[in-house]
């Protein structure tokens, strides 16, 4: 039989050995871990601009072509920061983060959010990124809007940990396709934002369904996440629209 | 005295070797065993993350099943499933974590699964019933051998899902266009789970018709 004292001391050294190389490979790790996720917010912010198939290996590249300006606005639509050249991804705008700055917004504190310029085809894009909560986990994205800063030229999605064939859902085409071409102000120049119809955007009256898209079925909780933060963000961002129209 | 040597036994003799091709066939701890569904029906919509989850699931095995080996002689057996645990979820997260860092898209398809590699009862059931109780080499090649048995399910699953489900193979396309011009349709069922446990099902119905060993007496 073993001893009460050998068990405890062979549990202790069991854990820091195995603390000590998860620390280790994690440290070791991190800085490729992070490139990938800086790609992938990259790839998200252009393919909302519709600017489609960038290899993996080029969309930092293409980030910094596309991009004309990256820009940092206060809660009061005023440019703090703009960037025109260089590398935009060790720009403020791009390293800015959001999560804790809706949690200043959250307290009533002054806050900063981005906000990226793209030229495609000639036409000027604003994207506007955007962070909420969903289900499981938080859920973020990417709004276009066209030069009119009102129609909406893409958007995509994306999630932590929503229910896979659900709530993640939100990430495929068929659900993001709804949005183009969808507008987040009404003709009195109302803000509306862009709802996510449980029931489907028929249910809405005609003038209405220019501002809702339908929801997705068995993903409710999700979609309202999504119609949530479309709101609560974009909204967050109107004094800098309306500087600008 | 006898000079004679205690004879060291060859690391591929029949009996090591057994270790390794049981597993694929006559005890698959899949079809045989009917252990680690869960993970073969989430994970094999597509081919990549199933060959991706498989590869993980042999280093995963295979190493655990060394260390456990190892530490077999001094392991106070009132805590042996604890360090069990302690070795598969420091596995886990190391290969979680390499994933991360090198193969970004697919650690994001495989998402969650990867942690649950943590509980795929056929890790645990190697440990417990074979590592404790051998050398760590043939520790490995058991380890090694149920993880194939393991992948290789995956793989054949995954192979009629993503060719029926969706037309591809490694998402190359591989039924030609002409058949949707003759009204063939993507079989969309294939890619929920449900079709995934009636694929293994196939698989196990194949697999008892050509070994009738493998039939239940009543």
């Amino acid at each position: 039989m073993y001893s009460n004292g050998y068990i405890f001391r062979y549990a202790a050294i069991m854990v820091i050995i195995a603390a000590a190389l998860l620390s280790t490979a994690a440290m070791l790790l991190k800085p490729f871990q992070e490139r990938n996720m800086a790609i992938e917010k990259m790839g998200g912010i252009l393919s909302s601009a519709k600017i489609e198939g960038v290899e993996k290996e080029e969309t930092i590249n293409k980030f910094n072509e596309y991009v004309t300006e990256a820009i940092v606005v206060d809660q009061n639509g005023n440019v703090v920061e703009s960037l025109t050249d260089g590398s935009k991804e060790n720009g403020a705008a791009f390293k800015l983060n959001m999560k804790e700055q809706l949690y200043l917004k959250s307290k009533g504190e002054d806050f900063e959010l981005p906000i990226y310029k793209v030229k495609n085809k000639g036409e000027v894009i604003y994207i506007f990124p955007l962070l909420g909560t969903g289900l499981w986990g938080p859920v973020w994205g990417n709004i276009a809007l066209g030069n009119d800063l009102n129609t909406i030229v893409g958007v995509t999605f994306g999630h932590k940990a929503e229910t896979p064939g659900l709530g993640a859902e939100i990430t495929t085409d068929d659900f993001t396709e709804q949005f183009i071409g969808k507008q987040i102000f009404d003709s009195n120049n109302e803000f509306t934002s862009v709802m996510v119809v449980k029931g489907g955007v028929k249910i809405l009256p005609q003038n209405q369904q220019i501002h809702g898209v339908d929801a997705i079925s068995g993903g409710t909780i999700t979609s309202n996440s999504v119609n949530d933060m479309l709101k609560d963000v974009l909204e967050s961002y109107l004094p800098y629209i309306e500087k600008q129209k | 005295m006898s000079t004679e040597k205690k004879e060291r036994e060859p690391l591929f003799s029949a009996k090591n070797l057994r270790l390794i091709k049981e597993p694929l066939g006559a005890n698959n701890p899949i079809t045989v065993q009917v252990l680690g569904i869960c993970s073969a029906l989430a994970v094999t919509a597509k081919l990549k993350p199933a060959i991706v989850m498989s590869i993980s699931v042999i280093v995963v095995l295979a190493v655990s099943n060394v260390i456990i080996s190892l530490l077999r002689n001094g392991l106070p057996p009132r805590i042996r499933i604890i360090v069990q645990l302690v070795v598969i979820a420091t596995m886990v997260i190391l290969v979680d974590q390499v994933l991360k860092a090198f193969v970004y898209d697919v650690s994001k398809q495989l998402s969650v699964f990867v942690g649950l590699i943590i509980t795929n009862c056929i890790i645990m059931g190697r440990l417990e019933a074979f590592a404790m109780g051998n050398k760590p080499w043939p520790a490995f090649l058991d380890g090694i051998g149920n993880a194939l048995g393991y992948g290789i399910i995956l793989v054949i699953v995954a192979f009629f899902r993503e060719l029926l489900g969706s037309g591809t193979v490694f998402g190359l396309q591989i039924v030609p266009e002409g058949f949707y011009d003759f009204g063939y349709q993507n079989n969309g069922l294939m890619i929920l789970p449900p079709m995934a446990l009636i694929t293994v099902g196939v698989i196990i119905w194949v697999q008892r018709y050509r070994n009738r060993e493998l039939i239940e007496e009543n």
